[in-house]
């Protein structure tokens, strides 16, 4: 097991020079921003605050202190999970993330599993099957060409204005999470299906698939309970990127639906400047994806037992 | 596009090839259109920004061939129009990616040791969250605008081509011209430039073709997001959002524009995929 550690303390190391980054370029960031930073903080340059106020917002953010020593003071603050305070919102940004990763949380997942199963049945459906393939290849390059926000909005327009199916606004319920889940799922299942589908079709031509068929298993039979768990490993690969892809689509899908959720919040703050909260969502999303990423490589072992010996 | 010679054997029956061939060249062609609209968008259309308040929201209807805006405003104008913007988001930082990215990616490889494991840990970091999270981080701190996203964009897609061409670059300085260079005794600036990077470009520049798609959805998303070309500005992305406040109104509204973005993504990728099958001497898949 000694690799494994080494392996693993290797990867939680970078993951602490990715955060430190993270943090570092959202500092400089902030420290970019052209104009007076009291300035910023009091409402942007247009607003007309008084030198006291200002005063008093240097004094609050530390604003008088040398450059290196602001950044020491952040970093300090970071390591205690002490995010600071939302200029807009006037409270700590760790309760605002907090108060909306729940929603987003939920559109994301519901988004993964969803775009999971889409793939993988229509990879199970298709793999060597000429005909079909062609057909879910168009649908496939259809959807992975698509803006999700588009897929959102037609979704919106069929069915909560046409049909009135589910509601136009808001996130009370299963029901408003449906069409969100949908946009956001369809342009990850694409290219998950094509990446299955070649791991199945590529599994399907070993000779354990042979064997298998030559002591009568059925067909879906081969396909479900061999082939699949071969065709896992490049699906598990892309994990990573269908994270991101759930992270970046998050902005722009909670936008369409006027959903709640850090998306929004994330909007919101870039476009008045509001760097603590962006800082916070930048070093939580860098930690989420180090970590789940660290989880994938633990993953890889189990699924394929000669990745392990590799490694070894 | 491609010399039927430089497909396989037999394997592909002989009309699939034709019909492939033949979307090929259907893409390109549908890309170097939206690339004309975006160079001379006088050719095709006139006035994105009338403003006509008695025709607002109508569906297609002649003189109006794709309907008008909550404005009143000819909506296949404003697409021909909003070419340029969108373009110039989701190819010119693609652009200007490639040209960041390979001087980076260079100096990665060929700079020494100490700063190739700076500039590589450098784009780790990059790399460690999301391309639009990234662009969001950019806006913040330049504010929105067009040139500010082309530049957001820019920065979110440069560490990903440095990798590319670090890699390359290592790979072509092992090689047998580049050590047979080195004993000639050409000087390390000759070298670079005509030994090297001339074998780095050719796959960077399909790279990035292959690029431009998700470049553009990239950019469109921070359009939609209002953090690219401020109204009245026409660009698909924000013409978009203006369209989903009008929904109930008018769904045609919303069609045109996505159509618009979905198409060039589809022909930008369609015609990547066919120079990358041409360059490594593959059929069309």
């Amino acid at each position: 097991m000694a690799p494994l550690a080494i392996r693993l303390a290797r990867r939680l190391a970078l993951t602490l020079f990715v955060l430190w980054g993270a943090a570092t370029l959202a500092f400089a960031g902030m420290r970019l921003v052209p104009g007076d930073p009291a300035r910023i903080i009091a409402g942007g340059v247009q607003a007309n605050a008084t030198p006291e106020v200002l005063d008093a917002i240097r004094d609050q953010y530390g604003l008088r202190e040398p450059v290196g020593v602001q950044y020491v003071l952040f970093l300090g603050r970071l390591l205690r999970a002490d995010l600071g305070g939302s200029y807009q919102l006037g409270r700590p940004v760790s309760s605002v993330i907090g108060e909306q990763l729940g929603s987003t949380l939920s559109l994301a997942t519901g988004a993964a599993v969803l775009g999971f199963c889409l793939a993988v049945a229509l990879a199970l459906l298709t793999a060597g099957r000429p005909r079909a393939r062609a057909i879910s290849r168009v649908l496939e390059f259809c959807s992975i060409s698509t803006p999700n926000f588009w897929i959102g909005i037609l979704l919106l327009a069929a069915f909560s204005f046409r049909l009135r199916w589910f509601p136009v606004l808001g996130d009370e319920g299963a029901a408003a999470l449906v069409l969100p889940c949908a946009a956001l799922a369809l342009p990850i299942a694409g290219v998950l299906a094509q990446v299955t589908r070649e791991g199945l079709e590529r599994a399907l031509d070993q000779p354990f698939a042979l064997t298998a068929r030559s002591r009568g298993a059925t067909e879906n039979r081969i396909r479900a309970r061999h082939a699949l768990r071969h065709a896992a490993l490049p699906v598990l690969t892309l994990s990573g990127w269908v994270l991101g892809e759930l992270l970046a689509g998050t902005v722009v899908v909670e936008t369409v639906f006027a959903r709640q959720g850090l998306g929004h919040v994330v909007v919101a703050a870039v476009r008045g400047r509001d760097f603590p909260v962006v800082t916070g969502v930048v070093v939580l999303s860098a930690l989420t994806f180090s970590l789940i990423n660290i989880g994938l490589d633990l993953l890889y072992g189990l699924v394929d037992p000669r990745v392990r010996e590799a490694a070894a | 596009m491609t010399a039927p010679a430089s497909y396989g054997p037999a394997a592909l029956p002989r009309l699939r090839v034709g019909a492939a061939q033949a979307g090929v060249a259907l893409a390109a062609a549908f890309f170097a259109l939206v690339c004309l609209a975006a160079l001379a968008p006088g050719l095709f259309a006139h006035g994105p920004d009338q403003v006509n308040p008695a025709l607002a929201l109508r569906d297609p209807m002649p003189g109006h061939p794709l309907g008008t805006d909550q404005l009143g405003r000819d909506v296949l104008a404003r697409l021909v129009f909003g070419a340029r913007p969108s373009l110039l988001v989701g190819v010119g930082s693609t652009l200007l990616a490639g040209l960041a990215g390979s001087a980076w990616g260079l100096l990665a490889a060929l700079g020494g040791r100490l700063v190739g494991e700076a500039a590589m840990r450098l784009a780790d970091v990059l790399l460690s969250f999301p391309a639009i999270l990234m662009a969001l981080l950019v806006v913040a701190v330049l504010g929105p605008g067009t040139r500010n996203a082309v530049l957001a964009i820019t920065v979110a897609l440069a560490p990903g081509f440095a990798r590319v061409v670090r890699a390359q670059a290592l790979v072509v300085r092992g090689s047998a011209y580049v050590r047979a260079a080195v004993n000639l005794g050409l000087t390390p600036g000759r070298i670079l430039l005509r030994h090297i990077a001339p074998n780095v470009v050719a796959p960077l520049l399909i790279l990035a073709t292959i690029n431009v798609g998700t470049a553009l959805i990239a950019g469109a998303s921070l359009c939609f997001l209002g953090l690219g070309p401020q109204p009245p500005a026409p660009e698909w992305g924000a013409m978009l959002a203006q369209a989903r406040d009008y929904l109930d109104a008018s769904w045609t509204l919303a069609l045109f524009p996505g159509a618009a973005i979905t198409l060039t993504v589809m022909s930008a990728t369609v015609v990547g995929r066919a120079l990358q099958a041409r360059y490594e001497g593959r059929e069309a898949g």
